[in-house]
């Protein structure tokens, strides 16, 4: 029998008390560099987010007007807004707000869509039939104008808008969850369990929802740079979080437009933070779309 | 040779003041272009109290009397459609000549029985039909048209401010036939004597009048028409001006735009700015602890930092003045030497705060204490002004969280329900600087529905009679301070911002035209010329 290079590598790694984890990461950051390059942004910014209030040389709220408008200078490594508030501190503060909403939206988000998939799946028949029909009416709103939707109805602050950018991702992730839900559904465990009188809430949580994991965390993933630009444009329109809470899209709208002649550095830091943040999540989220599900992998 | 050097001479000193002459003779023709960022509910002026109303649709009409439009302070009433006028020696009768040969638009004359029509459906307004000013004019007992050219308004009592309040741009002037047949006609329909005529309104579009060729007032108007666009956005109503596709707009553009708009166009732009007859007041609930209590209300003004503001935030939004009662620099208005005698208004902000955070101890407020601060989803300056106020409230130990609530519903889910708000925004404009129609918020809420602090005060509520009535300037100067230390100081029952502040951009061959205090006045466009 011939030896081949995998049996060989995997000999080799048996070998070495390297961890899981540890290993699996590797593996990845080898075989997905970019999948690692996103995974590096999304850590240093969660590592921001976390460190905040080590890292920031000021309160993102203080006020100091005798500083409006300033450039980026010493004092002020990023220039300071209208309000002659520190914009460093503000985009280090504000990666804190875009992790809370997208990480909460999208868990939310995710998390009610893979239990309405799976049980929709489950039940199949008339409630699968009448379950999808009505993700489908909402699957044909664009996000953004069912979000606006949302918070029109909850108004505006912090979790309404986590709330808002959840709904329109749950029937996003329904409906591919209950694709595979719909195979697992057949499997011979289900049936036992069945035949075993396992309530259906218990086959539901217990039996099926652990083997729809992939597309779970996949679409997870997906939906956290969503969430983060969704944010950041509801913000924008003044229907996210409101002043004075430091938010990136928060910090493009109003007087960073007013003032994008005069004072840029007001906008192109905080614009260039969310494009960061949507890449590295849309990098990473990719990769692992790759990694967990072959079926829908590119290369 | 002599001769010559004189003769030389006389053409220069000609020449150069013949230019100054002839840039100030006014030309005829063109169309004059401005953009209007909010558009008319319906077309009638008693029922509405929007300016997109009054930019694109005044030009239509005439009103009885009207704000002198060279008057910079707005506050002096003329003759607009009343060629002289009469006061009876106890005040309460005040008789009207009009104009002989005034014509509607249809050609029929106007006469005082259109006048006393268009004021019964102002004063006296039948079932299902808005007057959203009737309660300004509760004074009126009756109004009276003895023959074709004589309107005669009776009083119940004797009113300081009646010419005023007569001199409003609102109220148009419309054919009383129409109003006899339908009393809705004109929410729908132009028909004026003004000196323009409809020509067409395109909705989300523009608006278009052209010349009345019959106007009374010969020799006017002189342009040959006018065009108004409706733009909501900001940014494109600048990109508007700069691109010479509007000439000018007549709400207000802030001052990063005025600096923008002088760099890219130079000499071809010009602008006018006047202390504004609008301020963003805090309505404070007084059905609500701990804001019952007087000495919370009292450190929430004393918290505020007026002057200082007053510096920093005119160069990022369109307010300035620090103000008490009346707009700064008009005639009831308090100097700033005695403004800074107030509550909230003393010129020591260390002083201020320490007394503050004392009367929130005082008044059993911890430290840290959280409130929402609910504010109307208009970005400028209401956006800018709440950003100001939290972080004032901030420094002397409250924790306000803003609560943004779109402009439309604002009203009816927030400042109308005494249960759903603390403390929140509020918004004064006024047609005319004149104490009884700027004062009135704030007499008390069984009085006034407009007043959104829900309190009762009747001494404040006599003061405002007394100044009302008193027909000597010294007493009633005398009465409205008395009454601004009452509201201001001693219960701090609102709190004044600071004066928004209007900045009207006028491209360089726009002419006539004079800003006031108002974005209500001088939009008849009678005296607008443009320089070719």
């Amino acid at each position: 029998m011939a030896v081949t290079k995998e049996t060989l590598e995997s000999i080799a790694r048996a070998g070495k008390p390297r961890a899981r984890w540890l290993q699996a990461t590797y593996d990845f950051a080898r075989q997905r560099p970019l999948g690692a390059i996103g995974a590096m942004m999304i850590l240093v910014m969660v590592l921001v987010a976390l460190t905040a209030n080590w890292l920031a040389p000021y309160d993102a709220l203080t006020t100091d007007y005798g500083a409006m408008l300033s450039a980026p200078n010493a004092q002020h490594w990023l220039g300071t807004d209208t309000f002659g508030r520190d914009v460093y501190s503000r985009m280090v503060f504000g990666s804190r707000t875009a992790l809370i909403v997208g990480l909460g939206a999208s868990f939310i988000g995710a998390t009610f869509g893979a239990l309405i998939g799976v049980a929709s799946a489950y039940f199949g028949g008339r409630i699968d039939m009448i379950v999808q029909r009505i993700m489908d009416v909402l699957i044909s709103f664009p996000l953004i104008i069912l979000a606006l939707a949302v918070v029109a109805i909850l108004g505006t602050g912090l979790q309404n808008v986590i709330f808002a950018i959840a709904i329109p991702m749950i029937p996003r992730c329904a409906r591919v969850v209950r694709s595979s839900a719909l195979a697992v559904r057949e499997m011979p465990y289900v049936d036992a369990a069945r035949a075993a009188g396992f309530t259906d809430a218990r086959i539901v949580l217990r039996h099926m929802l652990p083997n729809v994991m992939a597309p779970y965390l996949i679409m997870l993933t997906a939906f956290l740079g969503q969430a983060i630009l969704l944010e950041a444009s509801l913000s924008f329109l003044g229907l996210g979080v409101q002043e004075p809470v430091a938010a990136w899209g928060l910090m493009l709208r109003g007087a960073a437009i007013e003032f994008a002649e005069t004072a840029p550095w007001m906008g192109f830091f905080p614009g260039l933070a969310i494009s960061l943040a949507v890449f590295g999540f849309n990098l990473f989220g990719d990769s692992l779309r790759d990694a967990l599900d072959p079926r829908l992998r590119t290369q | 040779m002599m001769k010559q050097l004189v003769g030389f001479l006389a053409v220069v000193a000609g020449a150069l003041f013949a230019i100054p002459l002839q840039a100030q003779t006014p030309q005829y023709g063109g169309e004059l272009v401005f953009t209007v960022p909010s558009e008319p509910p319906s077309y009638d002026g008693p029922r509405e109290q929007t300016f997109g109303l009054i930019h694109p649709i005044a030009p239509h009409y005439n009103t009885l009397l009207r704000v002198d439009p060279t008057d910079p302070t707005g506050t002096k009433p003329i003759g607009d459609i009343a060629e002289s006028w009469t006061e009876s020696s106890d005040h309460l009768t005040f008789t009207f000549k009009l104009r002989r040969g005034v014509k509607f638009h249809d050609g029929d004359e106007m006469t005082s029985k259109d006048v006393k029509a268009s004021y019964d459906k102002i004063i006296f307004p039948p079932e299902g039909v808005a007057s959203v000013r009737k309660a300004t004019y509760l004074v009126v007992k009756e109004v009276e048209a003895p023959d074709p050219y004589t309107i005669r308004f009776k009083l119940k009592w004797p009113s300081g401010a009646f010419l005023q309040s007569l001199a409003s741009p609102w109220n148009f002037i419309y054919k009383a036939d129409i109003l006899a047949k339908d009393m809705h006609w004109y929410e729908s329909h132009i028909m004026g004597t003004g000196p323009f005529t409809f020509v067409e309104h395109v909705k989300g579009s523009h608006w278009v009048g052209k010349k009345n060729p019959n106007y009374w007032d010969k020799g006017k108007p002189y342009l040959d028409g006018y065009r108004a666009l409706f733009v909501r956005s900001h940014s494109a109503q600048v990109a508007a001006v700069r691109g010479e596709r509007s000439l000018t707009q007549f709400r207000s553009f802030t001052p990063a735009d005025k600096e923008a708009l002088t760099n890219a166009m130079g000499d071809k732009i010009k602008f006018q700015e006047s202390a504004w007859d609008c301020i963003l007041l805090v309505a404070i609930n007084h059905t609500k602890k701990p804001f019952d209590d007087k000495r919370v209300r009292r450190a929430l003004s004393l918290a505020l930092d007026r002057w200082s503001a007053a510096e920093t935030l005119s160069k990022i939004a369109i307010v300035k003045d620090v103000a008490g009662i009346q707009v700064p620099g008009t005639p009831w208005a308090t100097p700033p030497e005695e403004l800074k005698k107030l509550t909230g208004y003393w010129p020591d902000i260390d002083k201020s705060r320490a007394e503050a955070r004392r009367l929130l101890k005082e008044a059993g407020v911890p430290e840290g204490f959280t409130f929402t601060f609910y504010n109307r989803g208009t970005p400028m300056p209401y956006e800018p002004l709440a950003i100001w106020l939290i972080d004032q409230w901030r420094q002397v130990g409250l924790n306000v969280k803003q609560q943004v609530v779109e402009a439309a519903a604002y009203y009816g889910t927030v400042l109308r329900k005494p249960d759903a708000f603390d403390v929140a925004m509020d918004f004064q404009c006024g047609y005319i600087v004149e104490p009884d129609l700027d004062i009135y918020k704030f007499i008390s809420h069984d009085k006034n529905d407009d007043n959104y602090g829900y309190y009762t005060d009747r001494v404040l509520d006599e003061l405002y009679e007394k100044q009302s009535r008193a027909t000597d300037a010294a007493e009633r100067t005398r009465y409205l301070r008395q009454f601004e230390r009452r509201l201001l100081d001693e219960e701090a029952h609102y709190l004044m911002t600071l004066q928004w502040h209007r900045i009207i951009p006028q491209n360089a061959r726009v002419h006539g035209w004079q800003i006031t205090p108002s974005h209500y006045l001088n939009n008849q466009l009678d005296t607008v010329w443009l320089s070719k």
